[in-house]
């Protein structure tokens, strides 16, 4: 019996020293502070600020902190603006607030707007409908429905709405960008989230000319340009027939929606309009300014 | 209104459920094979488990998962089968209930259902039963005909399988004397021999097999290398030595081979897909069988040589794959 | 008879349903309006040479190809261009075409149009080459690749034999088939002229066994040609692959990743060999193919004639009108085929049939999982394996799908027919394809 606890003591004794040893030997030095960053991140490790985890992200800002003295570029959307001061206050930096942004999705082309034309039959990913042909309301750059989307958003932000067949995009959302990624039609952009959650974009991405966007959904960008001409700070820029807001130059003034002829550009979480009395110029626009405000009533359930 | 879909646009018309009912009609030969030798309570048995499969696996798919529920496609009624197949006909009723809880519950619908199982349900099943429940797992009636009277049945046997009979012997006696006390070859080959419901007509099993190749249900690989891999691994071990070690014949037709070889080893979703892959499968079991059939504890040794090969099987598909188009360059 | 040749993986038996196998050649009268898109063939779209207004005969070139692997498109109508406008194309995607208002059916006058046959090859080889680069021919198995491209042999490489793909193996097309029953001797010469473009000595026409009477009577010609044999073969798909038939015709395998010419051989479709006669010995430029109508419910399935830019509508109308329990429009053969979006769709090169498939065939089966069965392994002729690929593509590893050949795949949906869990594998891969295949083209990149 006094064997087998010896014999068995000493073994425990042996590893014991051994794995000491050992771990001295093979002991990772590391910067303290990637820890301490590392607990002030939200661990979400979703990959919104290009690398792959929080601790890479950790390494990365305390890498450039250490040879830069600035952790310019670096950004953790899903903490925000609070995180990062207070990573920068862990590095002794100071760093500038960047405005919160918000995944938008540009596209209403909804089975209303955009009636259906042929059936898809197939594994429902956006990925290969989009390669197999346009798209069941028949516009080659518009929503294509399956939820590709859906599948990528990790914080449950982003759903399929039954009715309309486009995705919506909720408050969760942390602009990590996983569905810009994932949308093999590019039509989730990531904007500024606005004051009060109000932002103005142009809700099409069609390229096509005028006469077969409008023949395929009623509520496409026709790129006629009279937005642009509108817009008294130069936000406005229209492109292979498509109009686009550039969200840095937007002031929000509300002058570009009710002029467009298919409602293509959208105001999110604005109040109701009043009704202008109809001006003799824009005689043809003056339903846009009731229908626009339906829109909005709606987007603020 | 026009579909769009990506190509092909027609289907074959293989489905699940026909592949399954294959199956289930190339087991009726054994199943009433069963019954002529065990009686009723063979059918008992038979509808015992094959119930208790179906229910359970409805159960879980409708209450537990809350998913479709999918027991019409016909697999948890095989799964029920061949659980029967693989335990003696007095079993206690709760018994079999447990084991086709064990079967369906736990080997096959908590890796995910069908298609998921990396281990043969039905197997997982009898093995539980065999090592929870030893004693009711291995004492073998005596075969009865169904219409009253016993078959020509050596006394000195009892129930015993032969392969039971031959382990507990070999301690004392030697090969030929033990031979002598049992069923001669075409008893084993018809079935007059003790054993589980399903193991003891080798000609049954083989009506089936047959009919399953021809509707190319199972593949000739896992059978083929498993039989033959056994027939050469005893006929070896015979040839040094015929008094310590049963012939080749006399394995082929006892216990549970053919019944495994051909309805067990080749499941579908726990074998390799691979051909290559498929016969170093079929090898392995036969090695693993009869390893322990003559060195091992248990007399039998199929159920545990698929259940461990079952586990290899990813293995081997990783290291194994089909011979690919434009492998060797081949000159006119 | 013997063993047929057939090759030795895998492959599928469906129902051939070749409704339309009895049925002559039918020429379709002249569309109202021609949509004529600038990009029929595999590689970069032709530049166009005319514009809105001008007036075109038929015969007259349209569209320049300038890149190397390109193509010339020739007008097949005489009129007025009216635009040049994005209309849908087979491809399921707005491409831009001429859009064409046919006034009469004047030709131009280059082009022989006489019907007599003219046996004697008298272009030397380089100049055959240029002739069918020239005149716009491209392969018309599907496939549309330019054909000049094909016989130009690149350095290092030696062509032996070149072999004639007369399978056909997809059901319910039977558009080869009447060709090669109505025009055999054109073949025979465009198929000795395709040798001597391509400076081999020995040609093989493969032809499956299910087109016994086409096999005769090509056999009986080929006695009058060199060096031309006849070699039938076991009815099974996909024998028309190119590279399972050449493993089935002179029993070479294409070694993976490499083009046909690697093991010495070239595979042309039997209609771009008539086509080759009609350009070579005639002048004509690639203006017309035949086509099949077909379909369980079309009252009248038949191969018809037809000029380049007809809208299919047209064709259907002829073959007895669309039926009412129409469901799918397929652009080809049920198995490669591609379902088209509307019946304004015009015909193009490549297009060998059209299959209108009843409502209750069109659905799909509804999907389960995988059993791993390996049933779609033992039948895919490239032996890959169908539901490895299928799960890595779902699951986006992409490294893994490259190793186990994804690329080798050459989309013939034998294991999606087969799938008894009803699982869309083709679909899978075919997207697993695209993503590696991106991957690849910029690895070369960098």
């Amino acid at each position: 019996m006094i064997y087998s606890v010896i014999s068995i003591g000493s073994i425990g004794i042996a590893a014991a020293v051994i794995l000491y040893f050992v771990a001295q030997r093979f002991k990772v030095i590391e910067d303290p502070k990637i820890d301490e960053v590392e607990e002030a991140l939200p661990a979400a490790n979703c990959g919104g600020c290009g690398y792959p985890g929080c601790r890479n992200f950790a390494e990365a800002t305390v890498k450039s902190a250490h040879d830069s003295k600035h952790i310019e570029g670096l950004n953790c959307p899903v903490g925000g603006n609070d995180v990062m001061s207070q990573v920068a206050a862990i590095l002794g930096l100071e760093v500038e607030e960047s405005k919160p942004m918000i995944a938008v999705v540009r596209c209403n082309g909804s089975r209303e707007n955009s009636p259906q034309k042929v059936q898809y039959d197939g594994p429902a990913t956006c990925a290969f409908a989009h390669n197999l042909y346009s798209g069941e309301g028949g516009c080659p750059h518009g929503c294509l429905g399956l939820g590709d989307c859906v599948a990528s958003c990790a914080f449950d932000a982003i759903h399929m709405d039954p009715e309309t067949g486009l995705p919506v995009v909720n408050d969760k959302c942390v602009a990590c960008g996983a569905c810009v990624k994932a949308c093999p039609r590019n039509i989730i952009e990531l904007r500024f989230k606005g004051p009060k959650d109000r932002r103005i974009f142009v809700s099409c991405v069609n390229k096509e000319k005028g006469g077969p966007a409008k023949k395929n959904c009623a509520v496409a960008c026709i790129g006629c340009g009279k937005c642009e001409k509108e817009c008294k700070f130069d936000a406005i820029t229209i492109e292979n027939n498509l109009a686009y807001i550039d969200h840095e130059k937007c002031k929000l003034c509300r002058k570009c929606a009710p002029v467009c002829p298919t409602n293509a550009i959208h105001e999110l979480h604005f109040p109701p309009k009043k009704v202008r009395p109809p001006r003799e110029e824009e005689a043809g626009t003056e339903p846009a300014a009731p229908k626009a405000e339906k829109k909005e009533e709606k987007k603020e359930e | 209104m026009l579909t769009v879909s990506g190509s092909p646009h027609v289907h074959g018309d293989s489905s699940v459920k026909k592949i399954m009912y294959t199956v289930v009609f190339a087991m009726v030969p054994a199943m009433l094979v069963s019954v002529y030798f065990f009686g009723l309570d063979a059918l008992r048995v038979l509808v015992i488990s094959s119930l208790a499969c179906l229910f359970f696996e409805w159960l879980i798919q409708k209450y537990l998962i809350k998913g479709p529920v999918t027991i019409n496609d016909g697999s948890a009624l095989v799964t029920g089968i061949l659980l029967a197949f693989n335990v003696p006909s007095d079993l206690p009723a709760w018994i079999l209930i447990v084991g086709a809880f064990i079967a369906i519950g736990m080997a096959k619908m908590s890796f995910g259902g069908l298609g998921k199982n990396p281990f043969n349900p039905a197997l997982v099943g009898r093995v539980f039963l065999l090592i929870s429940f030893p004693v009711q797992m291995t004492s073998w009636p005596e075969p009865r005909l169904l219409f009253g009277g016993t078959a020509s049945y050596p006394d000195a046997m009892g129930g015993a399988t032969p392969l039971a009979f031959l382990k507990e012997g070999l301690k004392n006696n030697s090969v030929p004397e033990l031979m002598e006390k049992m069923p001669d070859m075409m008893s084993n080959l018809i079935g007059f021999i003790g054993g589980s419901l399903g193991e003891v007509s080798a000609v049954a099993l083989l009506l089936g097999a047959v009919y399953m190749l021809i509707k190319k249900v199972i593949s000739w690989h896992i059978p083929v290398a498993y039989i033959g891999s056994v027939l050469i691994f005893t006929g070896i071990l015979w040839l040094i030595d015929p008094n310590a070690y049963a012939d080749p014949m006399f394995h082929l037709l006892t216990g549970g081979l053919i019944l495994g070889a051909f309805f067990m080893a080749t499941d579908m979703v726990s074998s390799p897909i691979s051909p290559m892959g498929q016969i170093i499968f079929g090898i392995g079991c036969g090695v693993i069988t009869i390893l322990i059939r003559v060195w091992g504890a248990y007399p039998e040794g199929v159920s545990f040589a698929i259940l461990i090969m079952n586990a290899f099987t990813p293995l081997i598909n990783l290291g194994f794959k089909p011979k690919r188009f434009g492998e060797k360059l081949k000159a006119a | 008879m013997g063993i047929l040749k057939t090759f030795s993986l895998g492959g599928v038996h469906p129902p051939e349903n070749k409704l339309s196998a009895d049925k002559a050649i039918e020429v379709m009268p002249l569309p109202k309006q021609a949509f004529i898109p600038l990009n029929q063939n595999l590689g970069a779209p032709g530049v166009p040479q005319v514009q809105k207004g001008d007036e075109i005969k038929v015969g007259q070139l349209i569209a320049k190809g300038e890149a190397f692997i390109s193509s010339n498109v020739h007008s097949p109508v005489s009129g007025k261009v009216l635009k040049v406008d994005n209309v849908v194309d087979p491809s399921g995607y707005k491409r831009p075409a001429f859009v064409v208002n046919v006034e009469g059916d004047e030709w131009v006058e280059s082009i022989d149009r006489s019907p007599e046959f003219i046996k004697e090859i008298k272009l030397s080889q380089k100049e055959i080459i240029d002739k069918i680069h020239d005149l716009g021919i491209v392969g018309l198995g599907g496939a549309t690749f330019p054909s000049h491209v094909k016989l130009m042999v690149p350095e290092g490489k030696t062509a032996e034999v070149l072999i004639i793909n007369g399978v056909e193996c997809e059901p319910y097309l039977t558009a080869d088939h009447r060709v090669m029953l109505e025009k055999g001797d054109e073949v025979m010469v465009g198929t000795s002229i395709l040798m001597k473009g391509l400076g081999v000595k020995r040609a093989v026409i493969g032809i499956e066994n299910n087109k016994k009477d086409a096999i005769s009577h090509l056999t009986e010609l080929a006695k009058n040609y060199e060096g031309i044999e006849i070699c039938p073969l076991k009815v099974k798909y996909p024998q028309g692959g190119e590279k399972q038939l050449i493993k089935a015709t002179i029993k070479r395998e294409v070694p993976s990743g490499k083009l046909p010419i690697e093991v010495g051989a070239v595979v042309n479709n039997v209609g771009t060999a008539f086509a080759v006669y009609e350009a070579v010995q005639k002048n004509k430029p690639l203006i017309e193919r035949v086509v099949t109508i077909t379909g369980k419910s079309v009252s009248k399935p038949g191969n018809f004639m037809a000029r380049i830019g007809t809208p299919i509508a047209e064709l259907v109308e002829k073959a007895g009108g669309l039926p009412d329990d129409s469901g799918k429009l397929i652009g080809g053969g049920p198995m490669m085929g591609k379902a088209l979006l509307s019946l304004d769709t015009p015909i193009v090169k490549g297009s060998s049939g059209i299959l209108i498939l009843r409502e209750d065939e069109s659905k799909r089966v509804e999907m389960k999982n995988c059993i791993r069965c390996a049933r779609c392994v033992s039948v895919c002729p490239m032996g890959l394996e169908p539901l490895l690929l299928a799960q890595q593509s779902e699951g986006e590893m992409w490294d893994d799908a490259e190793k186990d050949r994804i690329m080798d795949c050459i989309e013939c949906g034998s294991c999606h027919y087969t799938c008894p869990s009803g699982r869309p594998l083709l679909d899978y891969i075919r997207l697993g394809k695209n993503k590696v295949g991106q991957i690849i083209r910029n690895r070369g990149k960098k």
